[in-house]
Parts: structure tokens; C-alpha cells; sequence
């Protein structure tokens, strides 16, 4: 498979000095010697994000996963939570933000279940306390080319799935998201089959940059970003990444996603961020970066598994991804 | 408004047509017209867009030339239900208009999106039916622009003229497939459906019109044999 060949030059994109940090050197320098770059020398250390002081504060330690912590420029808290694709909750990518004060976070449970050997039902405050939190600042590639950097809060999915000790059979993880009629006005539109279901590959849940999140901006995730509990997977598109979970179930066949039900032809299971295979209806090889190109900037090129094919790319070793797209 | 829903009330139908007369008129309609681009502007300038301004931009001067398509096409059959003809001064106007926001359309897409890159551009919108549609539509456009002052009128002389601006029933449906593809892989079909059934009617319109013409023709020929 060519695209996935080691062609000796190919740097992972964390050692890729971002093209606005160089042409911005000089600027930087005079920063720096003012002083003002403190704080990014702090996030450094401490991966500490500043909190915008809007929902209670859930902190995470700087996570040691490779590839987990991009040192790119963080879209903007405004433009994270105000920016969402959440279909429960209208359309529209302002209406998440409008609408979803009605999702009710508490009580709430995960349902662990099918080819595992300890099925249980976690409550939210078990799975807080899972594991420790860690803060993994991840690119996300929107399917409709744009993206972000978000400093999430969580820990990896495997984390969670080791505890429940997949059977041999366990092949596929399918995910399934809230849908109440009573607090999501869209759910009984026919935009979509509801509930939203969504699948991982055994071997792409269990990876280390798989993330069970919890929080975003060192606080716990706005309603409209999924909130209490979602899955981020950085390499995918975002629709790959299931908001609002209520139950995850180990299937030993692929599972049939909502995506894939609604346009088999435009979106498939994997749904790996490729800028060589494009969507019917637009290209994939470019992204504009929310929040931060400006309005007349050339958008970026986007990177092979958005930009995580050193960690991730060994996982498709031998798969055509245009077939598997 | 009451005067033009009331073409029987003979004060009311005298004021509405003066009010269409006025020479006022034509400059305040042009000034209406401009508020959606003079919005778009002022937003772009004060960074208030949302989150994604350039998406804005290419969708909200999409929504207005489809809009103003439909304004257009609707000017005909507004005429002859309220009985005013002083309507049809701003038919030409109102065309132009959705000429200009599909202009800007294309200028959006090919500048914040493409960059201005002419390969690219050569090469991204066959690949695409959706904008390949949507292309053609703005090709189609193009002539009729171009052919709508006075004189064109009188040098292709006034029935070719008409042919050719019957084009515009192509350019609106084209159009609306443009939209509803756009909209088809996430299903969401609700504005789409509003448009449908607006350009339904208006053409809908059109083919009765067409039809009751046909079968009194068809009754005075056989009313004369």
C-alpha cells in the first residue's frame, strides 16, 4: 500500500514547525523577550490549559501518550462550543449551542455490554474516577473540511475496555448516543436513524490515542459538545466520534453506523481522515482551521490521518482506504 | 399592502399604482435589494459571521440568488393576479440582482475557498456534480445578464429575447438540484422543500397559463372549422 509506505522523509506533523509559528519568528522573539509567552511556556509544563471559568473545572495531567499533545494554536473556547455538529439538537451548527441546555448530564450510566466478560453498567462517577484524567490537545477534522485543535479532557478508551476483558469474539465496538425525544428536539426528525450509532474496530479503540472525554478546556464538556461522556477519535472524522454515550457494545460483526445507513455511498466505516480520497461532493485535500484562518488565507493542506500516521497507520497496514474509505 | 391584495378596491388599486410609479420606487427597491450583501459585509467586517465566516459567506449569497430567482419569477404572476402592471418595471432589476448574488456566489467559492487557484478550480468543480450543477446554472446566467439592457432587447429582436430568457426556468430548477444535492448527504431537506414548492408553484404557474392558452386556441379552431 503506497500510502502507507515508510518513505523516510515523512516527519511526524507534532516536529512540523506550524507554517504561521516561522513566519511569525520574529514576532515571537519580541514577544518572548517580553516576556508574554509565559503562559505557553506553562501549558508546557503543566499542560495546563487556561479555563474559561464557564463549567465546573475537571483538571488533567499532561498526558504521556505519543502524539497526544500537539502544540498548535487551540481553536477558541467560543468558537469549540459554538461551532458543533449534534444533530439531537438541530442542524443548524449554531443550534447545539442553542439547544442543549435541556440535556440532562446527571444521573447518568454507560452500559458496557455483549462479547465481554464483565458487562456492567458504569455510573458517570465511576467512570471519572476510572482511570486518571489527562489532557490531550488533538487536532479534529470535520468530514466537511474544518478543523480545530481542542485541549480535550479524558483517558483512553482501552482503559475502560481492559476492565470489562473483551471475549474472543469481541471484534467491533459500537457505540450508541442519547436519544431522548423529551430534551433533543431533533430526534424525531428524519435527518437520521436514532439513535446515533457509531464503531471502532477493536484494534482502534484499543489504541492509546482512542479517548474517553469528559472535559474540554481543563472543565467538563458544554452540553453541546457531548457532554458528560463522548469518544475522540483524533485520526477520524468527527462524526466517528459518538457525543452524549449511553451504552457501548462489543459486536463481532462491523457494525452498521448511522452515517453509513444514511449515505453508504458518502460516508463509510472507517472514515479515516485522507485528503487523497475525496468526499462525492467536495475535496478532501484542504481544511480551513476554525477560528483562527482568516477570512482570505489559502486553507491548509490536510494530513494523511489528520496528521497521526505515525501512531495510527500501522492499524490499516495492507487495506486499500479508497475501498475502505 | 392591502392595496395590492385588493384589486377591486378602486382608491386602493390608484395608490398601489402610484406607489409602483413613484419615481422613488425603482431606488428603493435597488437599496432593498442591496441589504443582504450590505449585511454580509458589515458581518464579515465586524467579525460576526460565527465561527466559519467564509461558509457563511458562500451559503448566504447562494440562499439570496435562489431567493431572488424566485422574487423574479414571481413578478409575472403577481402581475396578473393583482391586475398591476407596473410590477413588470421591476422585473429586469430583480433578475440582475439574483445575477449579482450568484456573481458573488462564484466569487466566494473560487476566492475563500479555491484561493483563486484557476487549476484547481478547472479541476474541482467536474469532479463534483453538485458543483457542476451549480456551474452551469451560473454559465447559463451569464447571457441573459449580458442581454438585458434595451438595446440587446432590440437588436435580437423581442421574440428571440423571450426564448432566450426562458432560460431562467432551467437556471432556477438547476439550481435548486444544486441545493437539494448539497444538502442530500445529511438528509436535511426542510429549506429545500421550501424552495421546491415555491419554484413548483411559480413554474406550475407558468404551465396552466400555457395549458388554458392551448385549449381556448384549440376551442376557436374548432369553432371556426
Amino acid at each position: 500500500m503506497h500510502l502507507l509506505q515508510d518513505r523516510g522523509y515523512a516527519l511526524p506533523s507534532a516536529e512540523i514547525t506550524p507554517r504561521a509559528v516561522y513566519e511569525d519568528r520574529r514576532r515571537l522573539l519580541k514577544l518572548l523577550a517580553a516576556g508574554s509567552l509565559a503562559p505557553w511556556a506553562a501549558r508546557q509544563a503543566f499542560a495546563q490549559t487556561a479555563r474559561p471559568n464557564v463549567l465546573a473545572a475537571l483538571p488533567g495531567a499532561r498526558s504521556a501518550v505519543a502524539g497526544a499533545t500537539t502544540m498548535e494554536k487551540l481553536t477558541p473556547y467560543k468558537d469549540v462550543t459554538s461551532y458543533n455538529n449534534f444533530y439531537e439538537f438541530g442542524t443548524d451548527k449554531a443550534d447545539p449551542a442553542r439547544n442543549a441546555h435541556t440535556l440532562k448530564t446527571r444521573p447518568w450510566t454507560v452500559a458496557v455490554e455483549g462479547e465481554v466478560r464483565k458487562p456492567k453498567v458504569f455510573d458517570l462517577d465511576e467512570l471519572l474516577k476510572l482511570s486518571p484524567q489527562e489532557e490531550r490537545i488533538y487536532r479534529l477534522r470535520c468530514v466537511e473540511g474544518w478543523s480545530m485543535v481542542v485541549p480535550w479532557i479524558g483517558y483512553s478508551l482501552a482503559e475502560l475496555i481492559k476492565r470489562v476483558e473483551p471475549t474472543g469474539n469481541a471484534k467491533y465496538l459500537q457505540f450508541v448516543t442519547l436519544a431522548d425525544p423529551k430534551t433533543m428536539p431533533y430526534v424525531n426528525s428524519r435527518v437520521l436513524a436514532w439513535p446515533y450509532v457509531e464503531g471502532l474496530r477493536l484494534d482502534e479503540a484499543m489504541h492509546p490515542l482512542t479517548l474517553l472525554a469528559f472535559g474540554l478546556y481543563g472543565e467538563v464538556l458544554p452540553n453541546q459538545n457531548g457532554a458528560p461522556v463522548r469518544v475522540i477519535v483524533p485520526w477520524k472524522y468527527g462524526f466517528k466520534s459518538g457525543k452524549s454515550i449511553v451504552r457501548i457494545r462489543f459486536v463481532e460483526k462491523e457494525p452498521r453506523t448511522s452515517w453509513v445507513v444514511a449515505g453508504p455511498q458518502e460516508y463509510g466505516f472507517y472514515s479515516n481522515v485522507n485528503p487523497k480520497v475525496d468526499h462525492p461532493r467536495w475535496s478532501q485535500a484542504t481544511e480551513r482551521r476554525i477560528g483562527e484562518d482568516g477570512l482570505f488565507q489559502r486553507k491548509r493542506p490536510t494530513l494523511m490521518f489528520n496528521g497521526y500516521e505515525a501512531q495510527v497507520g500501522q492499524l490499516y497496514a495492507g487495506m486499500d482506504l479508497a475501498k475502505h474509505f | 399592502m392591502s392595496a395590492v391584495l385588493e384589486p377591486s378596491s378602486r382608491s386602493g388599486g390608484a395608490r398601489g399604482k402610484a406607489m409602483l410609479l413613484h419615481p422613488a420606487a425603482k431606488p428603493l427597491v435597488f437599496a432593498l435589494c442591496l441589504l443582504p450583501v450590505a449585511w454580509l459585509l458589515h458581518g464579515a467586517w465586524t467579525e460576526s459571521l460565527g465561527a466559519n465566516p467564509a461558509e457563511t459567506l458562500i451559503r448566504a449569497t447562494g440562499d439570496w440568488t435562489l431567493r431572488f430567482l424566485c422574487i423574479t419569477l414571481a413578478v409575472t404572476p403577481l402581475r396578473q393576479w393583482t391586475g398591476k402592471a407596473a410590477l413588470a418595471r421591476f422585473r429586469r432589476m430583480l433578475g440582475l440582482f439574483a445575477f449579482f448574488y450568484v456573481a458573488l456566489h462564484f466569487l466566494a467559492y473560487a476566492w475563500l475557498d479555491m484561493g483563486f487557484e484557476l487549476q484547481a478550480i478547472v479541476q474541482d468543480i467536474p469532479k463534483r456534480p453538485f458543483a457542476l450543477v451549480g456551474f452551469t446554472a451560473f454559465l447559463l446566467m451569464l447571457p441573459l445578464a449580458a442581454t438585458s439592457f434595451n438595446r440587446a432587447v432590440k437588436a435580437l429582436g423581442a421574440k428571440r429575447w423571450q426564448q432566450l430568457h426562458k432560460a431562467v426556468y432551467v437556471i432556477v430548477l438547476l439550481g435548486l438540484l444544486h441545493f437539494f444535492w448539497m444538502r442530500a448527504a445529511k438528509n436535511n431537506f426542510a429549506e429545500v422543500a421550501v424552495y421546491a414548492v415555491v419554484i413548483g408553484v411559480l413554474l406550475g404557474w407558468r404551465v396552466r397559463q400555457r395549458l388554458t392558452r392551448m385549449a381556448s386556441g384549440r376551442r376557436e379552431q374548432s369553432g371556426n372549422a
